[in-house]
């Protein structure tokens, strides 16, 4: 994807959208899981609690969170745990690469990590000779294909099963035109689980970070995150600080969220607690920053750092589901994402805050209660103020808002655009018109609504019967 | 200025000045069901199964009947040795590559997600439960609680290097959404409820 140049969202989704079937299939299957959320959700009678609370808890967390850090790190420390601070992405990798060198590892196997994803750590480790394996079923199968992961929970979701084949069939040699997904699942399992005993470090993400503890919880239903971590000599965690957590009580909140605004599961199959390195092994955690101190001062944008990952917004927004993961060329895709990226770079992603229809369904299922279809309202006018947007959508907006500011002009206005799409349609009805694209232009009516009424009204009625 | 430090500033300069408290956890888990066949029926419905049984005779029994005693079996109950080596805790954890079957104890089990607890004190290797094909966890039937709420409860502040909920068998639907018991951990679950 590097060497072309990026799609905004809404070309990368028309392009998505050239193969029906399989954008009406993606549209289900993604349907289907939140449909499996809300049998899950309807069984707990406090969901609503459990929400208010968890979002109650992460307020907290935003505002008192210098020091969760500070308690974090001192018992983390306590623990045996060897802490690192990263500003950015770049500081990131090479703290990762600097453990790998001190250990003389040239192969790395990873578990999940959207924040590995956004700090582009697979690039930077290769540059460096340093292969890394992404164990996670559906990342190793991206991961092969040489794509980024399509949604944070379900990462090969836009892929369907010949797909898989055929990549497992070039990469692992398994037969063609084998599309079961018990027998690729296996020949999976197999290539992994060589790649688990033979690599010396693993690097996997984090949950849940723990203040009071200093412990970290890694949710997996694979067990790939603990295949790594308990048979290697060097474990390496990255986190986002915003992942921490005041107290261990509190995880039994986020534990009953997590996995059934994600898929429906009760609970990811393993929820590890990692407190301390077994003897003579080394834990590392890498606290990353990246932008997420700034969108901390954002006062409109703040709560998007309550996020626990779960992917709900996404299976639920009808433009994710008909547009695909990758049209919104961020780490994180969907809603979230959506609120997240213009923090990372306002320019490169201007477009993603109108990737969306508004319609507030990803506020309604976010476990931690972001206002996230606001923030997509207020990223809009950002953007527009700080000159982001293209100039054809700034010259249409402040054309209309001239229009509507004059009553004279808008009669005009009306009069003329009744009359063209009359008589010479194809003014309007054409490629230049970017509503038309996807849409049929409605029916002309004979008169606009003010010319009805003066001619319905009763006070006009009351004149014509005088 | 070290990352650290400036990583600090930043936070405590844009963290929101008013203090939000946390709130009460009282309130929650008070839900009311049958705690066990919930547990039972929830671990049928994730992938995994299990035997009631009144003590571990009965569960040699059942290992005997349903696994290949050639293979290699595991185990950190003494009351097993019949069937299963105790001697594998300071072995290189890789050399557990070739076990079949791991049949461990867990604290407590939790009946809205039947999620088992077990820590590195009561795993011999934390690698154990991961890495074999199979899985057996016994646990007392009146050490089921209900819900997330009465785990950490119960857990408190207890001290472990490791611990985690184990709940039904490794799993992925990462092709097509089609559910595959065995991604890279065990391929079943058994749990034996013990009376």
């Amino acid at each position: 994807m590097s060497s072309k140049k990026t799609l905004d969202h809404s070309q990368a989704a028309s392009v998505f959208n050239k193969d029906e079937a399989r954008v009406n299939w993606h549209d289900e299957t993604l349907w289907f899981v939140r449909e499996k959320r809300d049998r899950s959700a309807n069984q707990i009678a406090d969901w609503e609690l459990l929400r208010e609370t968890a979002s109650k808890i992460k307020n907290n967390v935003l505002s008192n969170i210098h020091d969760y850090l500070v308690q974090f790190e001192e018992k983390a420390l306590e623990n045996g745990i060897v802490v690192h601070w990263a500003a950015d992405g770049k500081e990131h990798n090479e703290i990762v690469h600097s453990i790998l060198q001190k250990h003389n590892v040239k192969q790395m196997v990873k578990s999940k990590s959207m924040l590995t994803e956004e700090c582009h750590l697979n690039d930077y480790l290769a540059e460096k000779g340093i292969e890394v394996i992404d164990s996670d079923l559906g990342e190793y199968i991206v991961q092969l294909r040489k794509e980024p992961p399509s949604h944070i929970v379900l990462p090969a979701i836009h892929l369907k099963k010949e797909d898989v084949s055929e990549t497992f069939h070039e990469h692992l040699g398994t037969e063609k035109g084998n599309f079961n997904p018990q027998y690729l699942t296996e020949s999976a399992r197999h290539s992994l689980r060589n790649t688990f005993l033979t690599r010396k470090a693993a690097l996997t993400g984090v949950n849940f970070a723990i203040a009071e503890t200093g412990e970290f919880v890694v949710c997996t239903n694979e067990g790939n995150a603990d295949m790594g971590a308990h048979l290697a000599d060097v474990h390496i965690a990255s986190m986002g600080f915003e992942k921490l957590i005041p107290q261990r009580k509190h995880l039994g909140v986020f534990l009953r969220l997590l996995a059934r605004s994600a898929t429906g599961q009760p609970i990811t199959t393993f929820s590890s607690h990692f407190k301390k390195p077994r003897d003579g092994k080394e834990i590392h955690i890498v606290i990353v920053d990246n932008g997420r101190s700034t969108q901390l001062g954002r006062e409109d944008f703040r709560n998007s750092l309550k996020c626990i990952r779960c992917g709900a917004c996404m299976n639920t927004c009808p433009v994710y589901r008909r547009s695909g993961g990758h049209s919104y060329h961020n780490a994180v895709a969907g809603p979230i994402g959506s609120i997240l990226a213009p923090n990372l770079d306002m320019s490169k992603n201007a477009d993603l805050p109108f990737a969306s229809t508004l319609c507030g369904s990803c506020t309604n299922v976010c476990p931690v209660k972001i206002d996230i279809h606001d923030q997509l309202y207020k990223w809009r006018q950002v953007l527009v103020k700080e000159g982001h947007t293209p100039a054809s959508k700034t010259i249409a907006m402040k054309t209309m808002a001239a229009v509507l500011a004059n009553p004279t002009v808008f009669n005009i206005a009306g009069k003329s655009g009744r009359f063209v799409m009359k008589n010479i349609p194809a003014m309007v009805n054409n490629k230049m018109n970017k509503w038309y694209d996807q849409r049929e232009m409605p029916e002309v009516p004979e008169e606009s609504f003010r010319e009805w009424y003066k001619k319905n009204s009763r006070e006009s009625k009351a004149k014509d019967n005088e | 200025m070290s990352s650290k430090a400036a990583i600090l500033n930043k936070i405590k300069q844009n963290q929101p000045g008013f203090a939000s408290d946390l709130p009460d956890l009282g309130v929650l888990g008070s839900e009311q069901f049958d705690v066990l066949e919930t547990y039972k029926t929830v671990l049928k419905n994730i992938g995994g199964d299990f035997v009631e049984v009144s003590n571990y005779d009965e569960i040699i029994t059942y290992i005997k009947n349903n696994y290949e005693l050639q293979k290699r079996i595991i185990t950190t109950v003494p009351e097993l040795s019949e069937i299963a080596r105790l001697d594998w805790k300071n072995d290189d954890p890789h050399s557990l590559q070739d076990v079949e079957l791991t049949i461990i104890k867990a604290h407590f089990g939790v009946a809205e997600n039947s999620g088992l607890w077990v820590t590195d004190d009561i795993l011999g290797q934390r690698a154990a439960p991961f890495i074999a094909q199979y899985l057996a966890i016994i646990v007392q039937k009146n050490n089921i609680i209900r819900t997330m709420h009465q785990a950490y409860e119960r857990i408190g502040n207890q001290e472990y290097g490791f611990g985690t909920f184990i709940a039904g068998p490794s799993k992925t639907a990462d092709i097509e959404q089609s559910l595959v018991l065995g991604a890279h951990g065990a391929r079943g679950l058994i749990v034996f409820l013990l009376d």
